[in-house]
């Protein structure tokens, strides 16, 4: 309790102080001080804007396939192979995501030459929220009671056709809550991020080019010793971090309040 | 078809010549395609997205092996032993020693104290809590386990690590620096820090697992306690903690997995560089984890050096399949005997 | 009466009437849930546009009964079916015939009133015929309208199409149901008591458009209430434990059992 409660303090009283509307939407800047010693000006928006384009990259990569690979297990996972693939699934959840970051680096920036780029951060995060997608996608389809199932097929449609207009779309909410809630938490990933997109101080422009992101940048400037202002940029960036992470997480939390408890505590 | 006629059908109903019975369940209702049907397809192409994460797991088991393959080819297991970290060519040299102990060190410290304050507040939730307070206090805690890793490092770098340095290093070293373990100077960045960032990030998993444990040991073990005269604290050890065992020291091993494979928080506090002097021998040196010298070292890394991060991440990657199918078997063992919610 | 013998080893099953034309017909049926045999050499004739009812204490395999005419049965894990059953002398359980096909033509409501949850209550009556691929409107439209007529439910939503199917009241509900299997034009409608979850008024509503269905449709129905059996169908079979006991005209069953199981459950003595 306690620590969270300094880290949120610690958070709101030093980034507040970096916030100005020149810091959301400028660029990063290094600025030589009349003493000679370099400074920090200019702003995170590069930072932000390359968040919110790996977080809908990921979306868009883990999102189909994590459905997918919930609907197979829980329609076609009674099996012992289902069962390993639940086991699997479980334990890829809660892997040191930075050796995911060596495998995207190895396959995709080296391997198949794409470079450190965006695209190569949206795999490797996609990686990570991929078997939270399929837990919480399984477990909403578990919801679903048998009537409507048995509803749909006795009007003589094919098994795949009633689960995903009937079934999945009965457990739309379930799957829509647990896909935002693992977005949230990824948006905070930083160590496959720093051996797959590089480093950026621009804004977007290409998937397969560098990209900055939060979590990184946080990073960056929390090892600029000697450059004065980093320490406040990073507590800046930091607050904007949390509290897109908190209020993502609170809003789907509080709409869904007493729902979905299954789903919920995967995350 | 040899279907039996009813005598009384035989007599009334054919006007028309009978059909042979295949002709007539043809006509009434399709057959399937050569036996096939697009409901296989479906479930071929879903069972295929589904074995995607035994196709990842893998494929990163093989990649970290090719990666690593020319490191160890050199020193062999001299790698997982040695201590030097020299990447000037010509004279490199790599050990993964102090790595692996720094790693195994931070997490034992996490669990140590991650364990001791999650038990209580588990205990504390699923016992005592009134039932009011519970919904609100587990999402609260919820919440603390949404914060970015980062984030936890950040803070630990500009404030808490002053919070160590001051409140517990600065007496340690002061009364009990003559210890080993306490050796060094009291600047907040090594490896003490880190292993208490890391037991504040994992007390919400350990202690979430370990209450919902708790909750599912049915109400008949407090009873059966408590008709023997145990004060409640009794009650709670004999017949909550022991029944529920092996889902704490799951939750515990899951703490510990958790704890090994985390990276930023480590890296940004633990304030070592990568060599034989960073083996931790005292809380208040600087340290290196495998995971941090990763995270520092990969962006520029070539040749051997970089096979030398593979193996790092090899012996990560182990070490987390270990912890983690160790940790679920045990999870799983307790709820399928219990009966509640798996994690 | 007529005495008609069957072949082999199967109980006689005693009609008072030759039932034809028939529009299904159950031939030494078998059903099992895993080791539990569940239904017992069932060989039972359905006249065509009549209404069958299917009565027995709880437990004795009338609900499986029909779901092993529309397939329904082997969605279950672990069940077994043997035997036949004759759609027009056509076997549903022949090798290689689609399970979903056969349930196209044998449509089923069922006991607690089902519709779609996330679907309006046109969208409901229309699922079967979407999801099979209609797409003109028109005739959506057209066949929404007919279903919900035959299911008496047409005046009361006929403003109110794009409400959620499930805002209705229980009894509506169960209309939707009915409209819903109605709308993919199947030969026989199958009903698993389908009255039992709902008030009397609801009940008689939904009664009265069964016998309506009678012209268009051949119904199966199952019901616990003995006189519900005794007021909408033509002809009454009672099954115990899993094996067909008595078969017959539903008046002549009721007024005239020929076995004495049957007039025990029917005076009430157990079940």
């Amino acid at each position: 309790m306690i620590p969270l409660a300094s880290i949120l303090f610690e958070v709101v009283r030093n980034g507040a102080t970096a916030l100005s509307v020149q810091f959301l939407t400028g660029t990063p800047a290094l600025v030589t001080l009349p003493t000679g010693n370099a400074a920090l000006a200019g702003g995170i928006a590069v930072s932000i804007e390359g968040t919110l384009v790996l977080m809908g990259l990921t979306a868009v990569i883990a999102v189909p396939i994590g459905l997918l690979a919930g609907v197979y297990l829980a329609e076609f996972g009674d099996n012992r192979f289902g069962r390993s693939i639940r086991f699997l699934n479980d334990v890829l959840s809660e892997f040191p995501s930075i050796v995911i970051g060596i495998l995207v680096y190895s396959i995709l920036v080296v391997g198949l030459r794409v470079g450190f780029s965006a695209f190569a951060g949206g795999v490797a995060l996609s990686i990570i929220m991929l078997p939270i997608v399929t837990r919480t996608t399984e477990e909403s389809i578990k919801l679903v009671p048998r009537s409507v199932r048995d509803a749909a097929m006795a009007l003589g449609i094919r098994k795949w056709r009633a689960t995903i207009s009937v079934v999945l779309s009965t457990a739309r909410s379930g799957v829509v809550t647990g896909a935002l809630l693992s977005i949230a938490r990824i948006s905070g990933e930083s160590a496959p991020l720093l051996l797959t997109i590089g480093t950026s101080s621009y804004f977007f422009s290409g998937l397969n080019q560098q990209v900055d992101a939060l979590p990184v940048r946080i990073f960056l400037l929390s090892s600029e010793n000697y450059v004065s202002g980093a320490q406040q940029q990073g507590w800046g960036a930091a607050l904007i971090l949390i509290v897109l992470v908190l209020c993502l997480n609170l809003a789907v939390r509080i709409a869904t309040r007493g729902k979905y408890g299954a789903v919920r505590s995967r995350i | 078809m040899g279907i039996p006629r009813f005598s009384i059908l035989a007599t009334t109903e054919e006007a028309a010549p009978a059909k042979r019975a295949e002709d007539k369940v043809s006509d009434t209702f399709f057959q399937k395609l050569k036996g096939f049907s697009s409901d296989d397809l479906f479930e071929f192409l879903a069972t295929s997205i589904g074995s995607l994460v035994l196709v990842i797991l893998i494929v990163t088991s093989v990649v970290l092996t090719r990666g690593s393959l020319a490191v160890f080819g050199k020193f062999g297991f001299g790698f997982l032993t040695g201590t030097d970290w020299n990447t000037s060519l010509g004279s490199e040299s790599y050990g993964a020693l102090p790595y692996i102990l720094g790693t195994l060190v931070t997490a034992g410290i996490a669990i140590s104290v991650g364990i001791l304050i999650s038990l209580g507040i588990a205990i504390f939730l699923s016992e005592m809590a009134p039932s009011f307070l519970r919904s609100p206090l587990s999402q609260v805690i919820e919440l603390l386990a949404a914060v970015p890793s980062v984030i936890y490092g950040f803070w630990g770098l500009f404030v808490f690590r002053f919070w160590v340095r001051d409140y517990l290093e600065t007496p340690l070293s002061t009364y009990l620096g003559w210890i080993p373990v306490f050796h060094g100077t009291a600047t907040g960045y090594d490896i003490l820090t880190a292993g208490l960032v890391l037991s504040i990030m994992i007390i919400p998993t350990v202690s979430s697992v370990s209450k919902e444990t708790m909750m599912a040991v049915p109400s008949s073990q407090r009873e059966a306690a408590y008709s023997i005269g145990a004060t409640r604290w009794e009650v709670v050890k004999l017949g909550v903690l022991r029944y529920g065992r092996s889902g704490i020291f799951g939750a515990a091993i899951l703490g510990l997995g958790r704890a090994v494979g985390e990276t930023m928080a480590v890296t940004m506090v633990i304030g070592g560089t990568p060599g034989p002097y960073v083996l931790p021998t005292s809380l208040l040196k600087g340290g290196v984890t495998l995971s941090s010298l990763i995270a520092t070292e990969f962006g520029d890394a070539t040749g051997l050096h970089l096979s030398a991060l593979f193996g790092l991440g090899i012996v990560l990657f182990l070490f987390a399949l270990v912890i983690n199918i160790f940790a679920r078997l045990m999870v799983w063992r307790v709820f399928k005997v219990t009966g509640g919610i798996v994690e | 009466m007529d005495k008609e013998l069957k072949a082999e080893n199967t109980k006689p099953i005693l009609i008072s009437r030759p039932v034809e034309p028939l529009k299904i017909q159950t031939d030494k049926l078998n059903a099992w849930f895993g080791n539990n045999h569940v239904l017992k050499d069932v060989s039972l004739r359905i006249k065509e546009n009549h209404v069958t009812a299917i009565i027995g204490p709880s437990g004795c395999g009338k609900s499986t009964l029909i779901r092993c005419m529309n397939r329904m049965h082997e969605l279950v894990p672990q069940a077994k079916v043997s035997g036949a059953v004759l759609l027009d002398d056509a076997n549903v359980y022949a090798k290689g015939v689609d399970p979903v096909s056969v349930r196209r033509k044998i449509g089923m409501v069922f006991q607690k009133p089902n519709p779609f949850p996330t679907m309006s209550v046109y969208d409901n009556v229309a699922a079967g015929l979407k999801l099979n691929g209609e797409r003109d409107h028109a005739r959506l439209d057209r066949a929404v309208k007919r279903s919900l007529d035959l299911a008496f439910l047409w005046e009361e939503v006929k403003h109110e199409l794009d409400k959620s199917g499930s805002s209705l009241s229980g009894g509506q509900q169960q209309r939707l149901c009915i409209a819903r299997a109605l709308a993919v034009e199947p030969e026989v409608l199958l009903m698993d008591e389908p009255c039992s979850a709902l008030d009397p008024i609801a009940t008689a509503k939904i009664e009265e458009l069964i016998t309506n269905l009678k012209d268009q449709y051949t119904v199966v129905i199952v019901t616990h209430n003995m006189q519900q059996a005794a007021r909408v169908s033509d002809y009454t079979a009672f099954l115990y434990l899993g094996q067909l006991i008595e078969y017959g005209e539903t008046t002549n069953l009721f007024e005239n059992p020929t076995e004495e199981l049957t007039e025990r459950y029917l005076t009430g003595k157990f079940g």
